[in-house]
């Protein structure tokens, strides 16, 4: 695999400004994300990092400047043409946001029947569901609904819907956020597998410095099932990119390296040195 | 003073964008078909009994009450015939909109609350679904359909009320009661008992899925669009009520 740089940019932020009732939510925002790579947004509550996925997603709409998903600028796009692009990106929302009135099969199955641009012959989406549903380690939950299932246990059902469709690009809004360690970590395990077996794009939104430092230096070991520290040689081809929102503004943008030499106080504030 | 008044207009704007859209999906593709059956069972289905309470007690007390009013004239023999046009025309419609609006409005409204402060709405933006579609037609469809039917039923089982109290409490003739209650009512009655329950359906359904839609600012954000539909509904129900009356009246004039 070529390294990053060459690849084409799956995602581009170009100037974009973006805000709700009077109140700016990204000021300014320039960002590429290219194919394979990992991107891991960190910043405080109310920073503009839900906002920034949602804008990728066109699920909010820039006052200014361009979003470019694919190649194709969604900014101005109207929400029918959509569809299309959005069958292409897998998005994980904070609180999970499965479909309470629906058991987990359906709404792991809900963008199969339902995003048009995917064709999966009705008597597939069983058997896809069922596999999504053992890649996120919750192969007895079918029948069950939402409700009854734990908070790390509906984020992982969100995760199998997110990838079912088997996008190339994938949003995490804090995937983490409200679980325990242990759930925390089972997580991201999940995130750097799919990363790793299905080579996509990956943006993930965290206020918690350990899971992007996962995401930077683990992989996941296909043969053993578990997830291992990257060795050097794999490190240019999945290369992961730390960016810093505050107010809406990216103040930061670079590797792991320069992220713990800033001497910036509220960046040092998520920051927590290797040793 | 503009101010003041940017945010109502805004909000008519809104709704208006969503009652056109809502209106328009109906004509496209894709249909819910499931999601419409469903709505039909919980506002039509789910209603019936407090509709039919509600219907019988308000038929049987309107009995007693023309009843007395009439004796002052001797035409106590008429009493059919006012229990069935007031039911018919006014208090079946607005009684039964009442109660779907107490009871659906509300729920509606709460229902897609939820779902917006969860991000389910979101999520089914996102996942390849108009939420108009999926969400306000089918309830649209389903409140149109069902309240009209809710009335008629309604204002059987008011007349039959007045009936009950007539022939037991008032010792009145049943032959007399129910000839002059279905003489008394006419083809335009007819009609405005019917269209009156289906322009309050389409105020109830839109306006609970117009404020569950909007929905900000969490659990407490649901609990006031709740209230707020639940309010709304009841006004505009009244409302429009004296308008198609006042049309209805100057028509028969």
């Amino acid at each position: 695999m070529e390294p990053a740089e060459n690849r084409p940019p799956v995602l581009r932020f170009d100037h974009v400004n973006v805000s709700f009732e009077g109140v700016e939510a990204l000021r300014d925002l320039t960002f590429e994300a290219r194919e394979g790579e990992s991107r891991v947004i960190l910043g405080a509550a109310g920073s503009g990092k839900t906002v920034l996925l949602k804008t990728a997603l066109g699920l909010a709409r820039p006052d200014s400047g361009s979003v470019f998903v694919f190649g194709r600028d969604i900014s101005r796009m109207a929400e029918h043409e959509l569809f299309e692009i959005r069958s292409r990106i897998g998005m994980l929302f904070q609180e999970s946001a499965l479909f309470d009135s629906m058991s987990i099969e359906d709404n792991v199955a809900y963008p199969l029947l339902n995003q048009k641009s995917i064709h999966c012959p009705s008597d597939e989406v069983h058997a896809r569901v069922a596999q999504a549903l053992e890649f996120v380690e919750l192969g007895r939950t079918l029948e069950k609904f939402p409700s009854e299932l734990s908070g790390g246990m509906r984020r992982r059902a969100a995760i199998a819907r997110a990838v079912v469709t088997e996008p190339p690009l994938v949003l995490y809004d804090s995937p983490t956020a409200g679980l325990d360690p242990i759930t925390a970590h089972t997580i991201i395990a999940l995130l750097i597998k799919e990363r790793d077996t299905s080579r996509t794009t990956t943006l993930m939104v965290t206020h918690r410095y350990q899971d992007g430092n996962l995401i930077a230096n683990f992989r996941y070991n296909s043969k053993q099932g578990t997830i291992e520290p990257a060795s050097h040689a794999d490190v240019p081809t999945a290369r992961t990119t730390f960016m810093v929102l505050k107010e809406g503004r990216l103040i930061f943008e670079g590797d792991q390296d320069l992220l713990e030499a800033s001497q910036d106080v509220y960046i040092s504030k998520f920051v927590k040195p290797r040793e | 003073m503009l101010d003041l008044l940017k945010q109502p207009i805004l909000s008519i704007q809104e709704f208006c964008f969503l009652a056109g859209r809502a209106f328009r999906n109906i004509f496209r593709t894709p249909h819910y078909p499931d999601d419409i059956a469903l709505q039909m069972d919980t506002i039509g289905v789910g209603s019936l009994l407090i509709v039919v309470i509600v219907g019988f007690f308000s038929g049987a007390v309107m009995a007693l009450q023309m009843y007395h009013a009439l004796a002052t004239y001797g035409q106590v023999g008429k009493t059919g015939q006012l229990v069935s046009i007031t039911l018919v025309r006014e208090l079946g419609p607005v009684l039964t909109a009442v109660m779907v609006a107490g009871r659906n409005a509300s729920g509606i409204a709460s229902e897609l609350g939820s779902m917006k402060v969860t991000e389910q709405i979101d999520a089914m933006r996102a996942l390849g679904t108009d939420p108009l579609q999926k969400l306000v037609t089918p309830r649209l469809i389903a409140t149109g359909v069902m309240l009209p039917l809710l009335v008629v039923i309604g204002d059987f089982v008011g007349i039959f009320g007045g009936w009950v109290i007539s022939h037991f409490v008032l010792a009145l003739p049943s032959k007399q009661y129910w000839s002059t209650a279905w003489r008394a009512l006419d083809g335009m009655d007819v009609c405005e008992g019917l269209l009156k329950p289906f322009l309050f359906a389409i105020v109830i359904a839109l306006i609970g899925c117009f404020y569950g839609l909007r929905t900000t600012g969490g659990t407490q954000g649901v609990g006031r669009a709740t209230t707020q539909a639940m309010v709304m509904a009841t006004v505009l129900v009244f409302i429009l009520d004296l308008v198609v009356t006042k049309i209805f009246v100057s028509q028969a004039a």
